[in-house]
């Protein structure tokens, strides 16, 4: 019922049905106009005749003294008629050009560049030539803006041909012996109609706008044969006189120009499978729960986190979670490695703490610490800090790179603005930087784009950025995923060495346990946002004290450890961003999980040696104390 | 340090082997890239240029029915004729022909008028400078209209927010996009010349008469290409290379000047060329209205009375025009973009 009451917004009023609603009313006026209004467009009365809007004549009358309204009323029927002529006209004559240029490859080659020629043309242009070529009147116009059209359908024929024609199934036909034709007729035009449909809604609209415009030029239909192009040249003629006369042709046009388009639109809209969605956003403020630290006191840290919590709203109001509650610090020079599936919040983590979370996410902590600055409340000083010593390293090391600007500006740009050096000493610096990543030939390099570097080289250069500051920490999210297995050993190295040299800490976010354990001190293991386990990287491979990290040591072929164990298989799937449950989330897939674990949240509490999980029946025996009660979220 | 200390001083490997192209490419490093692109883009204008001769050549012996004969009307006699076809080489063989149309064309000879027999070199040469004045700032306007407009809805309408702005920017943009120019020139005639009485009604006289046709041209294409921009820009603001820009702390301004400005201007360009081109044959519209004396004002009434050599020397320029407005665009993405002057194109 309520939703039967819903207003429309203004966005869907437009396009929604209003347009489907005006073409409904332009097929009424170009079938029942003429028969009703044929008698008013026609009668002329020379004692009415020029007359301005009146209450007999609403839009004027014209100098025979017929009635404008009636007049453009009548003219629905030519102008639409001839406009759908004339797409077909053009549909028919590209879409024939297109195929036959994607049938054959050296007709394809020469037609190509003919369509390449003309598509550059306007369309008017195009239009103007065909008028002449064909002849002023109802048929020259018609055929004139068909064949201006034609280049446009041709070019969007070739294209979506070609992306049909190289698929499995087209191959196979033509394995098996079909010829051109079979395959154009069986495969083709029903995989390319969709677009093409569309493409046609859009030109029905630009095709009477074009027509209106060759009669407005006096090149279109003739009289005594009008369409609305015909009424407004009249019309313009005596504007100063009775201005009135103007008015109804152009809302015609621009009515009929508008249908189309927002036709177009919303086919374009329903093809996609776009559909917008309601507009409320709702907020969930969330009382601050005060715990105690459950990573110690955090003074003198590097990066000290406490009870990150990323959050993300969607367009239709839901509130997704999938950074949940995240505790640790890291101390200077020390590498840490997050691991975890993907969609575990460890990329989330640290963009959260590189300060990376944009609109429409959202950071909560109780504490967000790099270095001396609060990332909480940032101001001026905390950018420049971060920007001298927090380095990043991306995943794919080819988008990270502006494809507009040289290699060299990339970094040379981080020490001129944030440690107020030099060009010519930032550029010294930068050939240093590439040489100290192993980059041959760094003066070339520097002047090089990205496109001009191999995946390994973009990364050594992401690295490199990275050393153009004073970096005292590198995140490094997932940087060798992207990378050749071989290229992959060689970032890793470089890494390590590079770390060593310049004493910076290294967090290292990563799915691959494997490459995490030869890099990093210590091992945090993420599960569905939340830190699951916190160990030392010796202890963690040894004997992991959450059954999650057993299940992802096992999975890991390269660690090799502990063959006796049985292999944990573990069905379900994590539980996504939007999951909000009472207990252990793991507590599903768990061969050890309880009553208890789906009842009540596991604390990521201290055991031996140091190390901390979240779990209430852990592998390894517990610690003395939880260093947390309850859990938070 | 756990792992790894022993490879400190490994010399580097070579990253994995580089693909074979990238030899050829780093030959053709510098200056002798530009010389390639510059090449190519040159060859590419000239075909492009010929075809529009070939085009308007053809045209006139296209068309059914003597020309000649149409254009001086039923009363002409045999002889008459014959004697006009041969002042306009009607009568040579058609690679002659052609042959003499293009280097009349090139020494500046564009014929004479059907009707006037007045040069129509001359025609043009005064006539179309109008025009520019008209197109010129009008292509400046859209520029500098659509870049901001775009780049700003889409910093608005990112992530799924501001609904409310990308719902007002799509429904009056959509509207300015269906009302054409020449409709929107009558309308605006119709209220600031006719009513209010605030501008000129016609003709070049002076600055306040180029607002009201410049208007008229620009609304429809700032429009379009705002639109393309938006997507453009939303695409480059969620790119990897802004993120990491904003990781390196470069300030805002640095950020959008030299991370998203270009590689938004270069998408926007490639796919706005068009409604760019387009803006030059709105002017024959929009000079209509006006009364603006552009080339524009005679091309109709040309094509009405047959007037070939005139309407050949017009579809000449303006078509011209738009070639080498292709040709600016092409150089300025290469200046932007690196990648289009490596032969893509």
């Amino acid at each position: 019922m309520t939703a039967a009451f819903r207003g429309p917004r203004p966005g869907r009023l437009l396009s929604g049905g209003v347009p489907l609603l005006l073409i409904l009313l332009f097929v009424f006026l170009s079938v029942a106009g003429p028969s009703i209004w044929g008698e008013a467009a026609s009668a002329s009365n020379v004692a009415e005749a020029n007359q301005s809007i009146s209450a007999a004549h609403w839009m004027g009358t014209d100098d025979l003294g017929r009635d404008i309204l009636a007049r453009t009323l009548v003219a629905t029927r030519n102008s639409l008629v001839l406009a759908v002529v004339a797409t077909i006209v053009g549909g028919c004559v590209g879409i024939g050009l297109g195929l036959l240029s994607a049938m054959s490859r050296r007709l394809g080659r020469a037609l190509g560049a003919l369509i390449n020629v003309l598509i550059a043309f306007p369309a008017l242009l195009l239009a103007i030539f065909f008028a002449v070529l064909f002849g002023i009147g109802s048929v020259g116009s018609v055929l004139a803006v068909g064949a201006s059209f034609a280049p446009g359908f041709a070019r969007i024929t070739q294209t979506l041909t070609a992306s049909v024609v190289s698929k499995e199934y087209v191959e196979a036909s033509r394995v098996l012996g079909r010829g051109p034709i079979y395959r154009t007729f069986r495969h083709i035009l029903p995989n390319i109609a969709e677009p093409v449909v569309l493409y046609s809604t859009i030109h029905i609209g630009t095709a009477v706008l074009a027509l209106s415009g060759l009669s407005f030029l006096g090149l279109g239909v003739q009289p005594p044969v009008y369409d609305w192009g015909r009424l407004l040249n009249d019309g313009l003629t005596r504007i100063y006189v009775t201005p009135g006369v103007a008015i109804a042709p152009s809302i015609a046009i621009v009515l009929a120009g508008l249908t189309f388009n927002l036709a177009g639109e919303r086919l374009s809209d329903l093809i996609a499978g776009r559909r917008s969605a309601p507009s409320a956003r709702r907020s969930q403020p969330r009382p601050a729960e005060p715990a105690p630290d459950p990573a110690g006191d955090g003074g003198g840290a590097l990066v000290d986190v406490r009870h990150l919590r990323v959050t993300y709203a969607s367009a239709d109001g839901r509130v997704t979670t999938p950074v949940r509650d995240v505790s640790f610090t890291l101390a200077p020079k020390e590498r840490v490695g997050i691991v975890g599936e993907s969609g575990s919040g460890k990329s989330l983590t640290a963009a959260a703490i590189a300060q990376l979370i944009e609109e429409p996410g959202h950071v909560e902590a109780e504490r967000l610490r790099f270095m001396d600055a609060d990332l909480l409340t940032p101001d001026d000083s905390t950018r420049h800090v971060l920007g001298r010593n927090m380095a990043m390293v991306f995943q794919d090391p080819g988008e990270a790179l502006n494809p507009a600007i040289k290699i060299g500006t990339h970094l040379i740009e981080p020490a001129v603005i944030h440690l107020r050096e030099s060009k010519p000493d930032a550029k010294r610096k930068a050939l240093d930087a590439l040489r100290a990543v192993a980059i041959t030939d760094p003066a070339r390099r520097f002047e090089q784009h990205r496109h001009e570097l191999s995946g390994g080289m973009k990364q050594r250069v992401g690295i490199a950025i990275g050393l153009m500051g004073e970096a005292r920490l590198l995140i490094a999210d997932e940087p060798t995923t992207a990378l050749d297995v071989t290229v992959q050993r060689q970032i890793l190295r470089l890494v390590d060495r590079l770390g060593a040299r310049t004493e910076a800490g290294l967090l290292f976010i990563s799915h691959d346990i494997a490459v995490v354990s030869e890099l990093c001190d210590r091992i945090i293991v993420m599960y569905a946002g939340f830190i699951v386990e916190e160990a030392a990287t010796a202890d963690l491979l040894e004997s992991p004290a959450h059954p999650y990290t057993s299940v992802l040591l096992a999975a890991s072929p390269r660690m090799g450890l502990d063959k006796s164990r049985p292999l944990v298989a573990i069905d379900g799937r994590m539980p996504g961003p939007d999951a909000d449950l009472p207990g252990c989330y793991f507590a599903a897939r768990c061969p050890r999980a309880d009553a208890t674990c789906l009842s009540d949240r596991p604390p990521l509490r201290e055991l031996a040696d140091g190390r901390r999980a979240a779990c209430w029946h852990p592998l390894t025996e517990p610690g003395d104390v939880p260093t947390s009660e309850g859990a938070t979220i | 340090m756990s792992a790894g200390h022993e490879v400190a001083g490994t010399p580097p490997a070579k990253d994995g082997a580089e693909p074979p192209a990238r030899e050829g490419a780093r030959r053709r490093a510098g200056a002798g890239r530009w010389v390639v692109f510059a090449g190519r883009r040159l060859v590419r204008l000239v075909l492009s240029l010929l075809v529009l001769l070939a085009a308007t050549f053809i045209m006139v012996h296209l068309i059914p029915g003597d020309p000649v004969q149409t254009a001086l009307g039923d009363q002409a006699t045999p002889q008459m004729v014959a004697q006009r076809r041969h002042e306009l080489g009607l009568d040579l063989p058609l690679p002659e022909q052609f042959w003499r149309y293009v280097t009349g064309v090139v020494t500046g000879d564009f014929g004479r008028s059907i009707v006037t027999e007045a040069p129509v070199a001359d025609l043009l040469t005064t006539r179309f400078p109008n025009t520019l004045r008209l197109a010129g700032p009008a292509f400046l306007l859209v520029v500098l209209i659509a870049m901001p407009v775009g780049l700003f809805t889409a910093v608005r309408t990112r992530g799924g927010r501001g609904r409310h702005v990308r719902g007002w920017f799509v429904n009056v943009t959509g509207l300015l996009n269906s009302i054409p120019d020449y409709v929107l020139a009558t309308v605006l005639s119709l209220v600031f010349v006719v009513t209010i009485k605030a501008f000129p009604a016609a003709g070049d006289e002076g600055l306040s008469s180029y607002v009201l046709p410049v208007l008229a041209l620009v609304a429809g294409p700032a429009a379009s290409l705002s639109r393309i921009v938006r997507v453009e820009a939303l695409k480059v603001l969620d790119a990897e290379y802004v993120r990491a820009a904003k990781a390196r702390r470069l300030p805002t301004g640095l950020r959008y000047w030299r991370y998203v400005l270009p590689n938004m201007m270069t998408a926007s360009l490639t796919y706005g060329t068009m409604i760019l081109a387009g803006l030059i044959a709105g002017t024959v519209l929009v000079e209509n209205v006006f009364g603006w004396p552009g080339v524009g004002t005679v091309i109709s009434q040309a094509v009405i009375q047959k007037d070939y050599p005139l309407i050949q020397g017009i579809l000449l320029v303006l078509g011209a025009a738009v070639l080498l407005l292709n040709m600016v665009v092409d150089v300025v993405l290469g200046v932007l973009d690196p990648r289009s002057r490596l032969g893509e194109l």
